[in-house]
């Protein structure tokens, strides 16, 4: 421990996001460093690199305006989120620094923000239902407390309206004290206002950390790590079930690409870093439950899949981490269905543990395959529709185009509304019922 | 040997320490994190360290550990889990709370707990290395001591007994330990390495019968997300039948293995009834637990499962997944600034893999009696390509391939092992195996069964062009008796009571598609129509 504040102003380059600085002593890697612009601002910064006195520092603000002798002030201190009950129902920026007017908390203790692995021993296996109010999530890919589910959605596709509609809508199981961590990474201000907007509807709390798209790009590596260091305090430390929505991993991923980029790293796929997956597990891989312990962190990432592209490295290292997928559809919203969720690649890994009697509905993983298996029946046969026509196709598999046709319209297609796993199922019922394929 | 840190980058630190040996451990830090020299240059080594860097200085000391990265083997590794560095990860968890902190040592065996130890053994007789001195009972197994000194016994326990106490003494005044330390990354010594002969049972109909997989052989099982990979595992894991399990979670979820684990502690082995976790070793390190560590973390597993099949036990290592553990070693690889090869991975990547899958095989043991130690691994290709690096080096030696289809696994057909892509090196001597022990018609049947769907296949492109209406009957009742062996035979439920299949009940299944079909061919011929045919089947 030093007892005071190393201060430098051996700047020997600025490199994008970077900074190389020579003859620092007794340097921790990732300590946190902070730098005093010309202009009489301050931003932070963090060691990356050591090479006896030469240090690599990446800066979380924006590096323009900085000259060679700017100072730097070298703090001893690893990054740290400041932590309190009295969080709740605050924004913040990337940088963990008020946005909403009022003056900054007096923080109950301070947590490490990127976090300490989970001991798998001590994870309990997630298995309580979670209503988001749509069927295609809650009937056929059922989320549960614990887990982590990302929507993978395109361009142009509703991917905000669906998780607005998850935020305003999801109930819990047992119904504890509930809670929500939104972090909006480089989003448009159209997209801010509107999330804002839907933060000030809910009932429940929330804590926002946001950066804009006009805002530092490396800052966006922080938000998602201070999102879930306040997650995981409320939600152990609280008791709290807490629901981390991401938008938008794919902006997480960029920023990564530019600071690597910026080291001289050697790139991997796409030029993203090769390191990525195991970046990206270090942030997916902090929701869970702990053994013993109430309260629960919940993730849903949003990945927006450039190229529509479901095997490009982003949504395909997600894939490999999360629990699942839930993948949008730009046929189905093309044909007005909302949410337009394609249930034949979306998955919900911990389904089987969250379903059935004592959770959902006895019924339900009866529902769930038979819809399945019918649906992707007639899915199959729309490319044979394609070639033959629907006339050469004999009878029966005229039926299951049909209910293939039903099931978009009238189970995946709800609208605005919400429905409760009762009315989900019921609805599936009925449209088996009446193409007599309940009992098969 | 004292040193200091000279400088650090992600989990590769520099030290100033001199006279290490390569691969010899080094503790760096005042934390003692724990590392391996990776590159030594005159005046300096690099280190490759097993544990979160975050707040390490430059300055800080080094101290070398004058010995490779070690594994304990000894009683009480069964139902154990230990992280990549064989950390035991119950007892951390009830020392330091949920989360893991780096720094903090504990030996994965415990000490304390008393074993009843048999002696083969009377104090004063002459022992070679590799005879048993006596055994302790580890759940159902027997579990020997070995000698490993020649000489003569001064003094050996009888009874009760701890690991942390000495088991007796040679009469030259060399302890005897139940306790052996060895360095990971050297196979263990057997007499000979024998061919693999019998089959490795796994209770996946697609596997044993059309796939079959041989004790001490190799399989590896690529598939992109969603195709079930993990499941296929644990499902493979509950059912073997081997003597013992060691099951390598590289790089995955913490929630998965959440759930193995309150499985395995539930759930009753088919073979002998005992629990599940009696037979099994848990390495585990998830994919935000620290890259270097989950690159040692199959090489603890393995010396482990060597461990225990010199002990002349069958023992499976099973890995989720191999893809994980290459990225670690591209990770480390780029950290030390080395060339690259294809994508990134080092141009080592086969090599070392080649060198993983070697020490699997059937084995005559210095004690003379017959181990062996299959592996099946699991692989993660980005993007579901088959033709990356990682798929590709782990083909050249893998002796049984399973490839997982996204387009089975989206129409829910489980285990989504695509039957035209994949194969067994061992599939003729297993299916002559199984046609001498279980039944003759076995081979007949698995000959019958690859035609059916290799027919299908080509029906099936015909049909897409005019339509299942302009086939000919014959054609369309294979058709339908080819979709029942995809549905009732190759699937399988890893949910339900139909999550394990013995190779008689295997049998029992296909023979009655077969036989339905050949009689259904029968009536057509004598001018039965087809609707009825299927009716009465």
């Amino acid at each position: 421990m030093r007892l005071s504040e190393h201060i430098y102003r051996t700047i020997s380059s600025i490199r994008g996001p970077l900074l190389f600085a020579d003859g620092i002593l007794a340097v921790r890697i990732g300590e946190v460093v902070r730098i005093a612009y010309p202009d009489g601002t301050v931003s932070d910064g963090e060691v990356l690199k050591i090479d006896g006195g030469t240090v690599l520092i990446q800066v979380f603000g924006e590096t323009r305006g900085l000259d060679l002798a700017t100072p730097l002030v070298f703090t001893d201190a690893v990054k740290k989120a400041p932590l309190s009950a009295e969080i709740i129902g605050r924004v913040f920026n990337g940088s963990f620094l008020p946005l909403d007017g009022a003056p900054m908390f007096v923080p109950e203790r301070w947590g490490p923000v990127t976090g300490m692995p989970l001991n798998p021993t001590a994870r309990a296996r997630p298995e309580e239902f979670i209503e988001t109010g749509f069927s295609a999530i809650d009937g056929l890919n059922t989320l549960v407390k614990g887990q982590k589910l990302p929507i993978f959605s395109s361009a142009g596709l509703p991917a905000r309206e669906m998780a607005a509609g998850i935020l305003r809508n999801s109930r819990l199981a047992g119904g504890g004290e509930f809670a929500v961590v939104f972090v909006a990474l480089g989003l448009t201000h159209h997209d801010y206002s509107f999330y804002m907007q839907v933060l000030a509807e809910m009932k429940s709390g929330f804590v926002a950390f946001i950066n804009r798209a006009g805002e530092p790009v490396v800052e966006r590596l922080l938000a998602p790590r201070f999102g879930l260091a306040v997650a995981e305090y409320l939600a152990f430390t609280r008791g709290m079930d807490v629901l981390v929505l991401v938008t938008d991993m794919t902006n997480y991923c960029d920023a990564l690409r530019e600071v690597s980029t910026a080291r001289e790293e050697l790139p991997g796929r796409r030029g993203y870093p090769g390191y990525m997956y195991s970046d990206l597990a270090s942030i997916y891989e902090r929701a869970g439950r702990i053994k013993g312990m109430a309260g629960s962190v919940t993730m849903l990432p949003v990945v927006t899949m450039p190229e529509d592209d479901i095997t490009h490295p982003i949504p395909d290292l997600t894939g490999y981490i999360t629990e699942g997928q839930i993948v949008l559809s730009r046929e189905l919203h093309q044909r007005e269905v909302f949410p337009p969720v394609d249930v034949l690649p979306s998955l919900s890994r911990l389904m089987q543990r969250g379903i059935g009697a004592g959770h959902t509905r006895e019924d339900h993983r009866r529902v769930a395959n038979l819809l399945y298996k019918h649906y992707a029946k007639g899915r199959d046969l729309r490319r044979l529709e394609a070639i033959v026509g629907r006339d050469g196709m004999i009878e029966s598999d005229r039926l299951m185009l049909d209910f293939a046709e039903a099931f978009e319209r009238e189970l995946v297609n709800q609208g605005g509304a919400r429905r409760d796993i009762d009315e989900t199922l019921d609805t599936g019922i009925a449209l088996l019922r009446r193409f007599s394929l309940e009992t098969s | 040997m004292t040193g200091r840190i000279l400088g650090i980058s992600g989990p590769t630190v520099t030290v100033d320490l001199t006279g290490l040996k390569l691969y010899d451990m080094v503790r760096v830090g005042e934390a003692g994190l724990i590392g391996e020299v990776v590159r030594l240059e005159r005046d300096r080594a690099v280190v490759q360290v097993y544990q979160d860097t975050r707040g390490l200085a430059v300055n800080e000391p080094a101290r070398g550990m004058d010995a490779p990265l070690t594994v304990q083997l000894g009683p009480g590794l069964l139902s154990g889990m230990f992280d990549g560095l064989q950390r035991p990860l119950e007892r951390i968890r009830e020392e330091s709370g949920p989360f893991i902190s780096g720094g903090r040592e504990l030996f994965p065996l415990d000490r304390d707990r008393s074993w009843r130890f048999i002696p083969a053994k009377r104090e004063g007789e002459e022992v070679a290395p590799g005879e048993i001195l006596g055994h302790v009972e580890e759940g159902p197994f027997r579990h020997p001591i070995f000698a490993r000194h020649a000489g003569r016994l001064a003094r050996l326990a009888d009874g009760a007994c701890t690991l942390g106490e000495a088991l007796g003494a040679m009469a030259d005044g060399r302890e005897i330990s139940a306790v052996e330390s060895w360095p990971v990354r050297k196979a263990r010594p057997y007499r000979k390495k024998l061919s693999p002969s019998a089959p490795l049972v796994t209770g996946q109909r697609v596997i044993d019968f059309l796939f079959p997989l041989a004790r001490g052989g190799t399989a590896i099982f690529p598939g992109g997300f969603g195709t079930g990979k993990t499941i296929l595992e644990q499902a493979i894991a509950k059912f073997v039948d081997v003597d013992l399990v060691v099951y390598v979670g590289c790089g995955e979820r913490g929630n998965e293995m959440a759930e193995l684990l309150e499985e395995f502690v539930s759930l009753a082995d088919p073979w002998s009834g005992q629990p599940l976790m009696q037979r099994t070793i848990v390495v585990v390190n998830t994919s935000n637990m620290p890259v270097a560590a989950r690159e040692a973390s199959i090489y603890t597993a393995v010396t482990m499962a060597e461990y225990y099949r010199d002990m002349g036990f069958h023992v499976l290592l099973l890995a989720d997944s191999i893809s994980r553990w290459a990225e670690a070693l591209r990770e480390i690889s780029s950290s030390l600034e080395e060339m690259p090869g294809e994508e990134g991975y080092p141009t080592y990547l086969s090599s070392r893999l080649a060198g993983f899958f070697e020490r699997a095989g059937v084995v005559e043991t210095l004690g003379g009696q017959i181990g062996s130690l299959s592996m099946i691994l699991s692989v993660s290709p980005p993007g579901g390509d088959f033709t990356e690096p990682v798929t590709q080096a782990c083909l050249r030696t893998a002796g049984a391939f399973y490839m997982l289809d996204t387009s089975l696994a989206h129409r829910r057909h489980f285990p989504a092992i695509n039957w035209f892509q994949s194969y067994s090196l061992y599939e003729r001597e297993m299916v002559g195996h199984f046609s001498e022990r279980v039944a003759p018609g076995w081979g007949e049947l698995h000959r019958r069964c690859r035609e059916l769907l290799q027919r299908e296949e080509t029906l099936r492109e015909v049909a897409e062009i005019v339509g299942v209406e302009g086939l000919q009957d014959a054609d369309r009742l294979l058709m339908k008796v080819a979709e029942r062996v995809r549905q009732e035979f190759l699937s399988q439920n890893a949910y339900t009571e139909d999550a394990f299949s013995p190779p008689e009940q295997t049998l029992e299944r296909i023979a009655g598609i077969v036989e339905l079909f050949d009689r259904a061919e029968a009536r057509l011929k004598e001018g039965a129509l087809l609707d009825e045919v299927l009716k009465e089947s």
